[in-house]
């Protein structure tokens, strides 16, 4: 497990990278973990996916698949790879500060 | 560490249900990785992409010797059962509904994704000239017939998964 600084606070991470307090995140540290995944500035889009998975894994307990995800956050699939390219699931999870997702989908 | 996989081209050259399936989760898969992936159908895995078949594949009951009821744990079912009228019908209904419960979706559907996060598909050649087909038999996400050699041309630097 490594400690590395975002956004002014020193927070633990897993092996994958993500975030292993979810009490530690904050928007400042979402933007500082975007900017480590190539992506400066996050816009009112990726809000709406980083907000409806933050919003899925409180209830269910794992990140939602990119079918769920696309269906219900109204961001559809290109976008979703537009924006978060390479790996929108992963990528998307890991900024919002959650786990690395589980299912295959 | 070893060198992360870039590329993958994925192969379906079976038209069952459980024959399509791998391959186009594989693919999925692979972008959500980031991972580049072409699909490249073949033999009746074609079926897979066929407009007017694809929404009717079938699980095959018959000549699938680890094929067990009701579930995978249940005992398994002969062959001669397997062949009762209704019984590949039933098998399809089955795998669906498990299907569904995992949230993965139908195969047009599921096409539809995979074009859409950047996968190429392709049908390849020398089946659509036996079968007597065209493009425009097709769904629309299938971006071109090519031979085998421009399938070995679009896989330069690919891994290849024939399933």
């Amino acid at each position: 497990m490594a400690a590395k600084e975002y956004a002014g606070k020193t927070v633990e991470l897993d092996a994958d990278g993500n975030l292993v307090n979810q009490a530690d995140w904050s928007e400042d540290i979402a933007k500082s973990l975007a900017q480590e995944e190539g992506i400066n500035g996050l816009t009112e889009r990726h809000w709406v996916v980083l907000n409806y998975m933050r919003k899925e894994f409180q209830t269910k307990g794992d990140a939602p698949s990119i079918r769920k995800l696309t269906k219900e956050s109204g961001v559809d699939t290109k976008e979703l790879y537009g924006l978060f390219p390479g790996g929108p699931a992963k990528k998307a999870a890991r900024i919002a500060g959650l786990p690395k997702p589980k299912g295959c989908i | 560490m070893a060198e992360p996989i870039k590329k993958v081209s994925i192969v379906v050259s079976r038209g069952s249900l459980e024959g399509v399936y791998p391959g186009l989760i594989m693919a999925n898969g692979a972008r959500m990785e980031g991972i580049e992936a072409t699909l490249f159908f073949t033999f009746f895995g074609l079926y897979g992409i066929i407009d007017k078949k694809m929404d009717h594949l079938k699980v095959a009951t018959v000549g699938n010797p680890a094929m067990c009821v009701p579930d995978a744990m249940g005992p398994g079912l002969p062959t001669w059962m397997g062949a009762i009228p209704g019984m590949s019908w039933y098998a399809t209904g089955m795998m669906k509904k498990e299907i569904e419960k995992l949230d993965i979706p139908p195969v047009r559907e599921f096409i539809e994704m995979i074009h859409d996060a950047g996968c190429e598909i392709y049908g390849c050649k020398a089946t659509v000239d036996m079968f007597h087909l065209t493009k425009n038999d097709f769904c629309p996400q299938v971006d071109e017939i090519i031979s085998v050699g421009q399938f070995y041309e679009k896989s330069a630097g690919a891994q290849i998964i024939f399933t």
